[in-house]
């Protein structure tokens, strides 16, 4: 048995060490925001937070994480209560199919804690491993930039996650 | 005239004639500016070639900044002495080079003195470049002459003293500047000598793999033997090399025209630009250069003689188990490279004297190159603490290399995960 920390709950995992934190969160958990893409850590459809950071969780077995603390988007907000990077992503309408979306948001949520203003730049660079076959790329990138003007607004600094 | 007076006039004689002396050697004139030559009055073939040129010299990679405006200059070189800025060398003519004439950038090329006559710090190989033809010369320039000109002031460098002072670069000219341009070797073979030609000269590969002395020269007895650049290994690339494989002149070919080979693995920090640069110059030169490195590669040196692993590996360590819940996915897919991980077996880090670059590589991953299809490996910085990168690198050596076991791994882990924060906030297209 393992003990992990999910967004803010302590669980019990009974699953080999090197089990891949995605399988754990998407198979124990249910918690399914975070998708399998290649399994390669190449697409970033996987990424979720520990500590803080973005991480790729096909790629990031169990035994990685004692002792860390693992939020995905489920903790994040809820369908009443969207945090503001996903209100952001609905306002700007950055979903098509959506598969990669949960990704790109708890990446460009790792980026938003560090750097509350980013430059376009910056949010390329750093969304450059996570790939959408869509195309909303535009759109993605001004939903980042909503979002930190959105957690920037008193109004909603009550709202959502653990901002 | 008393005694003392005496003895102060030889001093102060002595102290003229040396500074006379010292002034001739240090002293270079001012070439006059000219009117900057319009882009149309250089010949198109001749621009073609510079551009070449330029690529398998790797100028763009020292003259931009990661993300900026292509050759104006404004790169921190880091040294021993200090961070040496590199100049914009597009043809603006107050910032730029525009005013310069072909016979002032030829001087700087062999001398490394700039047109107003000061010298040139010795980051800018023209150790190296003072091999170039007179026609190379000529293409290089028309090259450069004909780029778009960027206003960007030099950046002032940051050298303790005396290095911030530029006569004490005559000094070092005066030990290890030999001039002349490169002589052919004619027991051997055209392909030969265009390939030393270029690798002496030009492509300066010796100013990242060749060990420098105190004062920052290359150590001419120690040719290609590796260096430290750049936070990484810039590795020995003659009979010590560390690469489990040998390398061939087939071998080099694919790795330097494609950047990367499937027995050897895939070009990535400062060796990426340059495998990015000579995709694209003509195929005729990197087979030269790779025909070249072969004969200076030789029989390895450390072959099979390698001593067996000193210690057996355990697979229940820590690090075991990391590889194979984190690594072995790609690294043991048996898919072909470069789309896939290296066998590590085949891994020149994991055989390196020491596992900076190894840490490097899982720190930051190898990122893919923008609108290309390029290999890709995710970083682990986010994942895995110094402790577990350290237990990893440690199995690993053991298990893939035949080399003994390193030391001091921890501290190489920390010290790479600090300047990989530093090289992530300076890269990337950060604007």
């Amino acid at each position: 048995m393992t003990t992990l920390k999910v967004n803010g709950h302590d669980h019990e995992i009974d699953a080999d060490p090197d089990t891949p934190l995605l399988y754990v969160l998407r198979d124990e958990l249910k918690l399914n925001a975070a998708k399998f893409g290649c399994g390669l850590g190449q697409c970033g459809a996987c990424t979720v937070i520990v500590d803080g950071k973005a991480v790729l969780s096909c790629v990031t077995p169990l035994l990685l994480l004692k002792g860390k603390e693992v939020t995905t988007l489920e903790g994040l907000g809820t369908v009443e209560k969207p945090a503001p990077i996903q209100r952001a992503f609905m306002e700007e309408q950055a979903a098509q199919c959506g598969y990669c979306i949960a990704g790109m948001m708890m990446r460009a949520q790792a980026l938003l804690q560090r750097n509350p203003k980013p430059t376009d730049a910056q949010i390329r660079s750093e969304l450059q491993t996570n790939l959408c076959r869509c195309g909303t790329h535009m759109r993605i990138l001004r939903a980042v930039h909503r979002a930190a003007h959105l957690m920037d607004t008193a109004e909603l600094t009550t709202q959502g996650g653990n901002q | 005239m008393s005694k003392p007076a005496i003895v102060g006039g030889i001093i102060i004689a002595a102290l003229t004639g040396g500074a006379i002396a010292a002034f001739a050697v240090a002293w270079w004139p001012t070439i006059e500016a000219i009117e900057p030559p319009a882009p149309k009055s250089f010949d198109p073939a001749l621009v073609k070639r510079g551009r070449d040129l330029a690529a398998i010299g790797n100028c763009s990679d020292c003259h931009t900044t990661p993300g900026g405006q292509a050759f104006a200059g404004g790169l921190p070189v880091p040294t021993p002495f200090g961070a040496v800025y590199s100049s914009n060398i597009t043809p603006d003519p107050e910032t730029g080079i525009g005013r310069w004439s072909e016979a002032a950038f030829q001087r700087a090329m062999r001398r490394g003195v700039d047109r107003g006559g000061h010298h040139l710090y010795p980051t800018f190989p023209y150790d190296h470049f003072t091999n170039v033809t007179d026609e190379d010369d000529r293409a290089l320039y028309a090259f450069l002459m004909t780029r778009s000109p960027v206003r960007a002031p030099d950046h002032p460098n940051d050298l303790s003293f005396p290095f911030n002072h530029r006569f004490v670069v005559a000094g070092w000219k005066l030990l290890f500047l030999k001039g002349g341009t490169y002589k052919a070797d004619s027991t051997q073979s055209v392909e030969w000598n265009r390939g030393a030609y270029l690798v002496d000269g030009l492509a300066h590969c010796g100013a990242c793999h060749t060990p420098r002395n105190a004062l920052g020269a290359e150590k001419a007895s120690a040719a290609f033997s590796g260096a430290d650049v750049d936070n990484w290994h810039a590795y020995a690339i003659n009979a010590q090399s560390h690469s489990p494989t040998p390398w061939t002149a087939e071998a080099l070919f694919h790795y330097l025209r494609y950047g990367w080979d499937a027995d050897h693995g895939v070009a990535r920090g400062p060796m990426a630009e340059v495998t990015a640069n000579l995709s694209s110059v003509p195929e005729s030169d990197v087979r030269a250069i790779a025909f070249y490195m072969a004969s200076v590669f030789g029989a390895p040196s450390r072959g099979e003689a390698k001593p067996p692993s000193v210690q057996p590996v355990a697979a229940d360590t820590p690090g075991a188990s990391i590889y194979q819940a984190a690594c072995a996915t790609c690294h043991e897919s048996n898919r072909p490279l470069p789309y896939s991980g290296i066998n590590l077996r085949l891994s020149t880090a994991l055989s390196a004297p020491d596992p900076r670059n190894a840490a490097n590589v899982i720190l930051s991953g190898i990122r893919p190159v923008s609108g290309e299809q390029s290999p890709i490996m995710p970083g682990f910085a986010n994942s895995m603490t110094d402790e577990q990168i350290a237990a990893l690198l440690t199995y690993l050596r053991g298990r893939f290399s035949k080399e003994p076991a390193w030391a001091g791994v921890e501290q190489v882990v920390r010290d790479a995960r600090r300047s990989e924060t530093v090289s992530l906030q300076t890269s990337s297209g950060d604007k």
